[in-house]
């Protein structure tokens, strides 16, 4: 029997493939790699591409499309860390400025959601309170 | 009859909120069994990762990054985790409790506490409650992605590396069973690595292109997992909390109506017989 290496590929938001293969393609940021079993230890970024993984005993290869993510290769395992969005560096600033300006925003008492919602919380109040005194006006006339 | 009339409104208007409380406990129900569905999912992912933090914590890198080097604690971050809606019992309450102590016991050491918000509920609690808030996300929804938490989760993690932070912790719900949702607080910066016996000898990975860049986007996602995963569970704690919280509401309501019941059917039969000793009062009296 030939010698098999264990592949785990999950992503943040579920488990992708488990199982053992022959050999593993990963597009990795330096060009594509591929690992057979006892392969030396080594961490590296992947690009948008396809993962192969061979099973061998003649059955046929699956492929794994990954939006990028890390792959990480011990002698008897290889763990496909996926990631499930976009990443690039300016993209993951841009999101921290935004974070930051939202806690701003919601501090500084501008129109955020968190206001508007509580506002229209308030009025609903307000409105059903109103009905109600109106209805009583009418039973003391009547 | 003024008093029975006033009753029965009563009951009509405790009916209607029974109403509206039993749909919110079956929605829960309903809700609370896809939110335990995608906390499962995300096991995987964090074990798998947890794996390869554990080896590269035992590995020998040139480089060291500093999410895994120890330093004095000065100023420490809080990353608060919270639903956004509220009618899920004391499951906000309990965790922002848990959350005061533990800072009371940071500021008295003199250090300085900065916090990072996730969900609605965080964000209100802040404001009423003072403290230097450097980032927020809100209204994840019920299915949160990992992409609505990078920015948040960047943001603490640049003051980590500029040292304005020192310490990273994050505080969520973590989810026991059902009924129970135990408020954790948990470190998450500096990475605490555990050792293993196996990987003691001396190795290294090949690192491609360089230790330090992937050092530091594989930690970054490590961090964000973590968060991920806390937000997720905090999810499925809140469906669980607003599910036994309003099935305890319905039942009390329940118990209101039979009470009043008894009230109304009291005040009627009272009624009657007032009324027959009047006539039969009044036809002696002819």
């Amino acid at each position: 029997m030939s010698m098999k290496i264990h592949v785990d590929i999950v992503s943040a938001e579920g488990q992708i493939h488990s199982g053992q293969a022959e050999m593993v393609y990963a597009p990795a940021v330096m060009g594509e790699v591929g690992i057979a079993p006892r392969h030396t230890p080594l961490v590296t970024h992947l690009k948008p591409g396809d993962v192969r993984v061979d099973p061998g005993d003649g059955k046929p290869i699956e492929h794994y499309f990954v939006s990028g993510g890390i792959l990480e290769v011990q002698p008897h395992v290889v763990t496909v860390l996926a990631d499930t969005a976009v990443r690039a560096s300016d993209l993951d600033e841009a999101a921290a400025l935004d974070a930051k300006r939202r806690a701003e925003d919601a501090l500084a008492g501008k129109q955020a959601e968190f206001e508007y919602a509580k506002a229209q919380a308030e009025l609903a109040e307000a409105v059903a309170q109103l009905r109600a005194i109106e209805k009583l006006r009418k039973i003391k006339k009547g | 009859m003024a008093g029975a009339k006033e009753i029965r409104t009563k009951i009509a208007s405790i009916k209607n909120t029974q109403k509206i409380t039993s749909a919110m406990e079956m929605v829960a129900a309903a809700k609370m069994r896809k939110a335990q569905d995608r906390m499962l999912s995300t096991r995987p992912y964090a074990e798998k990762m947890k794996r390869v933090i554990g080896h590269l914590y035992h590995a020998h890198p040139e480089y060291r990054h500093s999410f895994m080097v120890e330093r004095e604690v000065k100023r420490v971050g809080y990353i608060v985790v919270s639903s956004d809606r509220g009618l899920c019992g004391g499951l906000n309450s309990n965790l922002f409790r848990k959350l005061v102590k533990d800072i009371k016991g940071q500021q008295e050491a003199g250090v300085q506490v900065q916090f990072c918000v996730i969900g609605n509920k965080a964000l209100g609690f802040f404001k009423r409650f003072g403290g230097k808030v450097m980032a927020e996300a809100t209204h994840l929804g019920d299915a949160a992605h990992i992409e609505d938490l990078i920015g948040p989760v960047k943001v603490m993690l640049d003051a980590y590396e500029n040292g304005e932070l020192d310490h990273i912790n994050i505080a969520y719900n973590s989810f026991v069973n059902t009924m129970t949702q135990e408020p954790t607080v948990e470190q998450l910066v500096p990475i605490a690595g555990e050792s293993n016996e196996e990987l003691k000898h001396h190795w290294d990975y090949i690192y491609e292109p360089d230790s330090k860049d992937v050092l530091s986007g594989l930690l970054t996602r490590y961090i964000e997992s973590l968060a991920y995963q806390a937000v997720v569970e905090n999810g499925a704690c809140e469906q669980s909390a607003r599910m036994v919280a309003m099935k305890s509401a319905t039942d009390n309501a329940g118990d209101l109506i039979d009470e009043l019941q008894l009230v109304y059917n009291k005040a009627r039969q009272a009624a009657i017989t007032q009324e027959i000793s009047e006539i039969v009062g009044g036809a002696a009296a002819v």
